[in-house]
């Protein structure tokens, strides 16, 4: 599975939304229907799934998919 | 696989924490609740293995851990032990507590902080290194023991009610944002209960608080450690952000 197939799976299973809605642009509060524990809950999988350690400065640039897959596909090459 | 909720309780092993432990290590009755426990402690060895000793029953299993509930670090640890005896967390009871009486003319920085770290900095510990496990299931029953103090302060106490006040305020901050994961967190406010912390009032200083107290007389560690049981029964799921005062009518809002 790719790194953005992850991301995906992730998204929908934390946010309860169809695969189809995760777009690059999607915002995970405006677009998405997140709330504030549900980001907070969204970085604590990526952590797990990625085994990284997201710092909170570092979490809260995560608001789309696509910055999700940009920073986590970066830290992936570190 | 077992089916009994599963607790951490700390202070558990006098008191009103020693109460709890086996109040919820016993509350079979209805199938209400009934829970593998364990309990973390400070400085009573034999009171943690008498507690063991006493409730020694097949159908629940109990964990003592020794650790300093002011201490963030020692705190993640035990948790992480305690889940890990325990395969989870459903139930979380905030109780540990102390006191350092004194005026505010003659009571010292170190008094002050003291009772701060142990009385609330341990709520902020445990309740944050439980969390996690509690959000992700989404489940969790967390219960706060303040006072009444923290509602009506009492002189001699500034630190302690300082302390007890701000376990109320947390409960509700957190109770807010937790309440969306089927997680609950409520605070009970105890009046005068009868345990080796009250034993050290003079007998002039029990006649002026019986004075204000309706029902004309103390409680006991039970009478808290059944609203605990109570709040982390299935009959409570609808309850949140709430204090409940176990005073014998002593403070009425």
């Amino acid at each position: 599975m790719s790194l953005e197939e992850k991301i995906r799976d992730i998204i929908v299973d934390k946010l309860g939304v169809t695969a189809d809605k995760v777009k690059p642009d999607a915002h995970f509060i405006d677009d998405l229907g997140a709330d504030s524990l549900d980001t907070v809950e969204l970085v604590m999988a990526f952590e797990e799934e990625f085994n990284v350690e997201i710092p909170d400065d570092d979490a809260q640039q995560i608001t789309t998919v696509k910055s999700a897959v940009e920073y986590l596909s970066k830290k992936a090459g570190e | 696989m077992s089916l009994n909720k599963r607790a951490i309780v700390t202070g558990g092993t006098r008191g009103i924490g020693r109460a709890i432990v086996k109040e919820l290590a016993a509350r079979s009755c209805c199938g209400v609740l009934f829970s593998d426990v364990a309990f973390i402690y400070n400085s009573c060895d034999e009171c943690a293995e008498e507690i063991q000793q006493e409730i020694n029953d097949p159908g629940t299993k109990i964990f003592a851990f020794k650790a300093d509930a002011s201490s963030f670090e020692e705190a993640e640890e035990t948790v992480s032990k305690a889940i890990e005896k325990l395969g989870g967390v459903d139930i979380l009871v905030n109780n540990a507590g102390i006191t350092r009486d004194n005026l505010m003319l003659r009571m010292t920085p170190e008094d002050f902080d003291t009772v701060l770290n142990i009385n609330l900095r341990s709520v902020f510990n445990y309740t944050k290194a439980v969390m996690k496990h509690m959000i992700k299931q989404r489940y969790g029953r967390i219960v706060n023991i303040a006072s009444v103090v923290g509602l009506i302060g009492n002189p001699g106490q500034a630190n302690y009610a300082a302390s007890k006040a701000g376990i109320i305020g947390f409960t509700k901050s957190v109770a807010r944002e937790l309440a969306t994961r089927n997680i609950t967190v409520n605070a009970i406010a105890p009046g005068f209960i009868e345990t080796e912390m009250t034993e050290k009032l003079t007998d002039q200083q029990r006649e002026i608080l019986l004075r204000n107290i309706p029902m004309q007389r103390f409680g006991k560690p039970e009478d808290v450690a059944k609203v605990v049981g109570f709040l982390c029964s299935k009959d409570a799921d609808y309850i949140t952000g709430q204090v409940i005062n176990v005073d014998g009518g002593m403070v009425m809002s």
